[in-house]
């Protein structure tokens, strides 16, 4: 695991609320924290390169993009687990895939174009799988400002 | 937000050449504008323009939870009264307590749940803390809860839809 020191803290915390649309946003926010325009992208750059962020930039809400996505899951048997898991993790529109200790044990997100092909992508799933899927469609989003003070 | 504007061809542009992340460069609109063959200036309107309308959530960073050392995730589910749900989502999406938030459909009897909120933590006793705080946010609006760990991550990529 990186080390994180107390100024790459400082720049995430920040940088977790939001980053000017200006000419020269990082000299911005650098002042802002103290630091040179260079120093701050150089940081950037490497926690992106340790895997420390995930991304930096626009966070886009699928939906508007006319995309669509989905949280679903599954109740896997232990002895077919990893069979299971190979399949669903075949579909690329499948983005993420998370075992939870559940009943429901295995919960993965659907995304893609068009909600059509959401809903044709898990009707795929569970004949594949042999397993009814359980879509948890979400109705509404409660907005987080700061997902994780550091 | 309005909903009914669509996005026209160079927003497009401008979602396909900054969707896995803006150029760390002193004048990353700048380059975005080469990028889609318009001028700066157009493309901050717009990038503004998208945030004002939601279809840009924010501008920023975002950290992977493992590699800061939060390794325990739990995804904290609730059946809490229809009547108040909205009310208290908002609050919990604003305590600092999760890092997402989310009103889903129940799939009775098996599932009665309907508020999702995922939490991170250092440990699960750091998880656990943190559920026992929106426990009490929600009070006796919420008749129940499980907390979900996740034991194994089995698929991770990022959603790119355009």
């Amino acid at each position: 695991m990186p080390a994180l020191d107390d100024l790459d803290r400082r720049i995430l915390n920040r940088l977790q609320r939001g980053f000017p649309v200006s000419e020269r946003p990082y000299l911005e926010m650098a002042q802002e924290l103290g630091i040179g325009e260079e120093e701050l992208i150089a940081r950037l750059r490497s926690m992106l390169a340790e895997g420390t962020l995930t991304r930096f930039g626009p966070l886009y809400q699928a939906e508007r993009l006319g995309g669509a996505y989905t949280l679903a899951a599954m109740q896997v048997r232990e002895d077919q687990y990893d069979r299971i898991a190979r399949i669903v993790n075949a579909y690329p529109e499948v983005a993420h895939n998370y075992r939870r200790e559940h009943a429901l044990n295995m919960w993965f997100v659907v995304a893609a174009a068009s909600p059509a092909t959401v809903s044709r992508v898990l009707f795929e799933i569970e004949r594949d799988c042999g397993h009814p899927v359980f879509e948890f469609r979400k109705l509404r989003e409660y907005f987080v400002a700061l997902d994780l003070p550091l | 937000m309005d909903t009914d504007s669509t996005l026209d061809e160079l927003d497009q542009a401008i979602v396909r050449a900054t969707q896995a992340g803006l150029p760390l460069a002193p004048r990353p609109y700048h380059d975005v504008a080469e990028l889609v063959g318009a001028g700066p200036e157009e493309v901050m309107q717009r990038m503004q323009r998208m945030l004002e309308r939601g279809v840009i959530r924010r501008i920023g960073a975002v950290p992977d939870h493992y590699a800061v050392g939060y390794i325990a995730n739990g995804m904290s589910v609730w059946d809490v009264d229809d009547a108040v749900v909205d009310d208290l989502g908002e609050k919990i999406a604003h305590s600092g307590l999760v890092s997402h938030c989310y009103l889903r459909r129940r799939h009775p009897p098996l599932w009665p749940y309907n508020l999702f909120a995922m939490v991170h933590g250092r440990n699960r006793a750091e998880v656990e803390d943190k559920v026992r705080k929106i426990a009490q946010v929600l009070g006796a609006a919420s008749n129940a809860h499980e907390v979900l760990y996740s034991s194994r991550i089995l698929k991770k990529t990022g959603l790119r839809l355009s």
